[in-house]
């Protein structure tokens, strides 16, 4: 599914190597976690995979399904399959959260040449994936992520996600800024979402997220680089020690 | 909201953003080959007794414009505001301009040029009296009610016909061109015209004074709702030719009406002159509705030709609790300098003014609306949404005044300015008088850009760059594009698309 082999990349303005030489696989169906201090380059990999601006790949590919990703804008890579979920998601005043969906997912249907959904169809669906994730219908209508609470905010994120249904899965620190109960109905949501032909990359700083999702697979990120991979029990020593011992094997 | 509003305006939205994709630049730039009859080139008091004599008017309205005319010699161009455009000629201008066929007045539709009729169908206003469905994508569930609009046709410097206009007599409602009701309900026009818009107001309402030929006329008697949605449609055609019309709205005691208000014009590489005047007179508890899309063409992308818009509109809200809505969607015109007014005379009267001025390229644009409060308990309403992108220039210019009988009157005034790319410019210039202890005026301003983290947000769920664009300005400009009637919100908002194209990139 996800293929990234020794990827370089450094900020377009700055003369700053983020990632050095950075190889990932994550199978069809799988979870990966992916952890690390600060720093190490968690967040610019989800950027990079999902396209932004201001990142300059200077070695190494990244595919979805085969699909050279680093050729492509960032609508196409929606399209066809990848989806983030932000640390930070964006406001947009003005525009109906409900408006916001229905414009994504047609927009990603039409680039694949699929039929269109109509407004009827859209708002049942929409309000069936709402109802599991207890988004109550007046947050559909406020604008996109506005006054949102934390919490709303990244429910808000797997709503998108549950309805764009997308292939492959990064989750940028989704946990961060969440209390227990928000983590649960977040993780609740990605569960739901979990199948045979849909992969995630769950990146997060703390282990307490993975108690909720299970990973197949933890992978430990420092400068640039996956330093170490194994199963869910080495998000656990991490929970335990810190990142201290790991980087200093690493060296 | 119920669920059929909500799918309604998803409908809409949906629009804009398909609109972005189907549509190519200013698509009402083509012409119309046709034979047309012109004043000699510039203005004198020849010209200005040659277009009274066109229309067929009676002596004390020739010699109203030629007052109008001698008032204007003695004034200069008004130079305040924020607008950058070579000196106009006015002495190279063609004042009037009709089509040979309209010489001799078609009596009713069926007489009128098939050239003309075959214009306006172009322009998505069939001169038809026909219903007119609201034609919203994704609208299955809501009720499928056909609604009526009457038009009235304005081509160059005539009227070409104007529909509906049986029905609406037998509501008592008069709806005719300018030029007809001068010679059909003189006293009407008598006691009202200049009455709003003073003869001597400014240069340019005074020019038009002087040489206006055609426009629209309504008259709702007292206590009538008007049966249907009114408007008219300028279509400016001839080259080197100046349009001048002029619009008297009004509305008796207890009515109510809502007018819209459509133009357009080719691509010439000439600018050309547009200099409106609208007046609109409301008595006691009468309220209008007065909604403009404005799309004349911008100007090319460096800045050539397009059309310089110096309009003067205001409404008297003349008596106690008289009501008045402008909402205006200005996209179009290479110099836009335009200030929808309200005096709110009347105890309790109401004003609001929803503006959405884009300016893209190398458009400029300097408008606002001037609340001039002088009853008591008096009510404003301002929200301004200024898009500025390109090289454009764009100016937000308001008047808030309270004067000293006006006390416990209010005023609200949100300004907002989106700015798109790094080469365009957003200016706010409020002025605020208060000369009374009980009023209260608000004034509130944001200025923001279309930001790069909105834009990859929209992009990485899989909208395309311009649908981006379309979707956050759309939001940005939503509360305006509510106030307008439905078929009006949904050209706007293509028109706010289309106007935007090519501004990120």
């Amino acid at each position: 599914m996800l293929k990234i082999d020794n990827l370089h990349v450094k900020l377009e303005d700055h003369d700053k190597q983020i990632l050095k030489g950075l190889s990932l696989e994550v199978p069809a169906g799988e979870v990966h976690a992916i952890m690390g201090p600060n720093g190490s380059g968690k967040s610019t990999l989800s950027y990079v995979l999902s396209g932004r601006d201001g990142y300059e790949v200077t070695e190494g590919a990244a595919s979805l399904d085969g699909q050279d990703l680093l050729e492509m804008e960032p609508e196409e890579r929606a399209a066809a399959g990848l989806f983030l979920a932000f640390q930070y998601p964006v406001e947009i005043p003005g525009v109906g959260n409900m408006t916001f969906l229905r414009t994504a997912v047609n927009a990603q249907r039409k680039r694949r040449g699929e039929e269109e959904m109509s407004a009827g169809d859209f708002l049942k669906v929409v309000r069936e994936k709402a109802k599991a994730l207890k988004i109550d219908a007046e947050m559909l209508k406020r604008p996109v992520n506005v006054g949102f609470s934390g919490g709303e905010k990244k429910r808000n994120e797997i709503l998108q996600m549950a309805m764009l249904e997308p292939r492959m899965c990064i989750m940028d620190e989704t946990d961060s800024g969440l209390d227990v109960d928000a983590m649960r109905l977040v993780a609740d949501g990605v569960n739901a979402l979990r199948s045979p032909d849909r992969s995630f990359l769950v990146i997060t700083h703390y282990q307490r997220l993975l108690d909720h999702i299970q990973p197949d697979v933890v992978h430990i990120m420092a400068d640039g680089r996956i330093i170490r991979s194994g199963g869910p029990e080495l998000a656990l020593e991490v929970e335990k020690n810190g990142y201290g011992d790991l980087l200093t094997e690493a060296g | 909201m119920s669920e059929t509003d909500l799918e309604v305006r998803e409908g809409v939205d949906r629009e804009t953003v398909e609109t972005v994709q189907n549509m190519g630049s200013y698509k009402y730039g083509w012409d119309t080959e046709i034979e047309m009859e012109y004043a000699p080139k510039g203005v004198n008091e020849d010209i200005v007794r040659l277009i009274s004599q066109k229309n067929e008017e009676p002596e004390w309205m020739t010699e109203w414009r030629l007052q109008a005319f001698r008032r204007w010699q003695t004034m200069t161009e008004p130079k305040w505001a924020m607008l950058n455009y070579p000196e106009i000629d006015y002495q190279d201008i063609h004042y009037y301009a009709r089509p040979k066929s309209m010489e001799v007045k078609p009596k009713s539709l069926d007489e009128v040029d098939p050239k003309l009729l075959a214009t306006y169908e172009k322009l998505g206003i069939p001169l038809k009296e026909q219903m007119i469905l609201a034609g919203v994508e994704g609208a299955e569930n809501a009720p499928a009610e056909g609604r009526k609009v009457a038009v009235d046709a304005v081509f160059d410097s005539v009227s070409v016909g104007t529909t509906f206009k049986d029905e609406l007599a037998k509501a008592g409602v008069i709806f005719c061109s300018i030029s007809e009701a001068i010679r059909e309900h003189p006293e009407l026009v008598k006691k009202y015209l200049g009455s709003v818009v003073p003869q001597s107001d400014n240069f340019f309402a005074t020019l038009n004074s002087a040489v206006f030929s055609d426009g629209s006329f309504v008259y709702v008697p007292p206590n009538t709702r008007c049966p249907m949605e009114l408007s008219t449609y300028f279509r400016m055609n001839a080259e080197n030719t100046g349009q001048f019309e002029r619009t008297l709205i009004i509305a008796d005691k207890g009515s109510y009406v809502s007018y819209l208000e459509g133009c357009t014009a080719p691509k010439r590489d000439t600018a050309q002159l547009h200099a409106a005047v609208v007046e609109i007179v409301i008595l006691e508890d009468a309220e209008v509705k007065y909604s403009t899309v404005q799309n004349w063409f911008p100007g090319d992308e460096e800045g050539k030709g397009g059309i310089y818009n110096f309009v003067t509109k205001r409404a008297d809200c003349r008596e106690a609790r008289a009501k008045v809505m402008w909402t205006q969607v200005e996209t179009g015109s290479a110099i836009t300098w335009k200030y929808p007014s309200c005096i709110l005379r009347g105890e309790e009267s109401s004003g609001e003014f929803y503006s959405i001025a884009i300016a893209n390229n190398m458009q400029q644009a300097d408008t606002g609306t001037k609340m001039i409060h002088l009853g008591k308990n008096s009510r404003s309403r301002i929200v301004s949404k200024g898009i500025s992108a390109g090289k454009a220039q764009n100016t937000y210019r308001g008047l808030v005044s309270m004067h000293p009988k006006a006390t416990n009157s209010r005023n609200y005034t949100q300004c907002d300015s989106l700015l798109i790319g790094d080469k365009c410019g957003a200016h706010t210039v409020p002025y605020i008088e208060v000369k009374n202890t009980s009023s209260r005026v608000e004034h509130e301003a944001t200025t923001s850009k279309v930001d790069d983290d909105q834009l990859f947000y929209c992009r990485s769920r899989g909208m395309d760059e311009e649908e981006a664009v379309a979707v956050i300005v759309n939001g940005f400009v939503r509360e305006v594009l509510q106030a307008l009637p439905m078929e009006f919100a949904m050209e706007a908002q293509s028109l706010v698309a289309i106007s935007l194209e090519g501004s990120v990139g």
